[in-house]
C-alpha cells in the first residue's frame, strides 16, 4: 500500500484534501496532527528522511482570499521503500506558529530556522529558534509578500 | 634639472612624488575579497595566460595590514558589510578600493532586502569595473586606470598637507 493510502485512512478526519501530481502525493492536513503524522511515517512508514521543509506565503495569491495565508511544506523520502510524499500544513496569520520536528529528524533544526527567519513561522518546541540567515538587528521576515521591496534597513556595525 | 650635466650619467633628479608613485603603481600588494562568482575571472586574470604580474600587481596580501589595493570581488550582503568596512579600516595609507564587477559596484541584480546596493555605501573606491562578471581585459584595463590615478597623486595628501 501506497503511502498517502496509509495515510489517508489512520488520519481520515485531519486530511483536508490530497492529490497526487506526475508520481507525487500531496497531503494538506490540519496543523494539529503535524507530528503524529510525522511520527506515523518515520516509524511505521519508514521515511526515514526529510527532504525539505519550507514555507508559502499565500497571500494576494487568486483563489486564496479566504484560506490560511501560509502553508508549511515538508517533503519526506524513505530509503527504504524508495517513495517521496508531500505534507502540507496551512497557518493562519493570525497565530502563525506549528510544531517543531526537530526531535523526530535533526534536519529540521535548520530549516525551521530558515522559515522562521524568511516568513516569521513560530516552531513551538524548537531548542533555538534563532534567524539564521539575516542579522538579529533585521526587522521583519522579508519573504512575506508584505514585505516592501524596496525596503532597507540601517546598517549594523561591526561587532567583535 | 642642470644636476645631471654637472654629475654626467651618475645623477637622476626627479620630484619625490614621481618617484614614489613610480614605486607604488608597479608594486600593488593586493587584498582580494572575494565573496562570489566574479571570483573566477579574477583568479584567471591571476594565472599565466592574462598575468597580472606584467603589471606589478600579482602579490596577494591575506592580511589587510599588509595590503595597498583593496578588491571587492562579487556580492556585498547587509551582514557582511560590517566585516568589509572592518577589513579596510584596517589596511594601512596609502590605500586604494577597485569595485569588481555589477554586484560589488551597484548590487547588479540583487536589489533585494539582503544586498548591499554598491560597496560605495561602505567605503570610498577608485576605480569601478563593470560586468557580470568583468572579463579579464577589463580588469586589466582597470588596473592601468588604477595606475594612472595613483600617479597623479602626491605624497602630501597622506601626510594631510593636500
Amino acid at each position: 500500500m501506497k503511502a498517502i493510502e496509509s495515510l489517508k485512512e489512520k488520519f481520515s478526519d485531519k486530511i483536508i484534501s490530497h492529490d497526487s501530481f506526475a508520481g507525487q502525493d500531496f497531503i494538506t492536513a490540519k496543523k494539529e496532527c503535524l507530528k503524529d503524522m510525522a511520527v506515523f511515517l518515520r516509524d511505521e512508514l519508514h521515511f526515514d528522511f526529510l527532504s525539505d521543509l519550507t514555507c508559502v506565503d499565500y497571500k494576494g495569491y487568486p483563489g486564496r482570499e479566504n484560506a490560511p495565508r501560509f502553508e508549511t511544506v515538508y517533503h519526506f523520502y524513505s530509503h527504504k521503500t524508495k517513495e517521496r510524499i508531500s505534507l502540507k500544513f496551512p497557518i493562519e496569520e493570525t497565530s502563525p506558529n506549528i510544531d517543531s520536528l526537530t526531535g523526530l529528524w535533526l534536519a529540521a533544526n535548520w530549516y525551521e530556522r530558515e522559515v522562521y527567519d524568511m516568513y516569521g513561522i513560530h516552531f513551538t518546541g524548537h531548542p533555538d529558534l534563532r534567524r539564521i540567515l539575516m542579522y538579529e538587528e533585521f526587522k521583519g521576515h522579508p519573504l512575506r509578500k508584505d514585505y516592501p521591496l524596496k525596503a532597507r534597513q540601517p546598517r549594523i556595525p561591526h561587532e567583535d | 634639472m642642470g644636476l645631471e650635466t654637472i654629475f654626467g650619467n651618475s645623477f637622476l633628479t626627479s620630484r619625490v612624488d614621481e618617484a614614489v608613485n613610480w614605486a607604488r603603481k608597479y608594486s600593488f600588494f593586493q587584498y582580494p575579497f572575494v565573496t562570489a562568482c566574479c571570483g573566477m575571472e579574477f583568479m584567471s586574470v591571476w594565472a599565466s595566460t592574462y598575468d597580472i604580474a606584467r603589471f606589478g600587481a600579482e602579490f596577494p596580501r591575506f592580511s589587510p595590514r599588509q595590503a595597498d589595493v583593496l578588491f571587492v570581488v562579487g556580492t556585498v550582503n547587509e551582514k557582511l558589510a560590517p566585516s568589509l568596512k572592518r577589513v579596510y579600516d584596517q589596511m594601512a595609507e596609502p590605500k586604494w578600493v577597485v569595485s569588481f564587477g555589477v554586484c560589488a559596484t551597484s548590487g547588479g541584480f540583487y536589489d533585494n532586502y539582503a544586498t548591499v546596493q554598491g560597496i560605495d555605501k561602505i567605503i570610498p573606491v577608485d576605480v569601478y569595473i563593470p560586468g557580470c562578471p568583468p572579463r579579464p581585459q577589463a580588469i586589466l584595463d582597470a588596473l592601468i586606470k588604477l595606475q594612472e590615478k595613483v600617479s597623479k597623486e602626491t605624497v602630501l595628501k597622506y601626510k594631510g598637507l593636500k
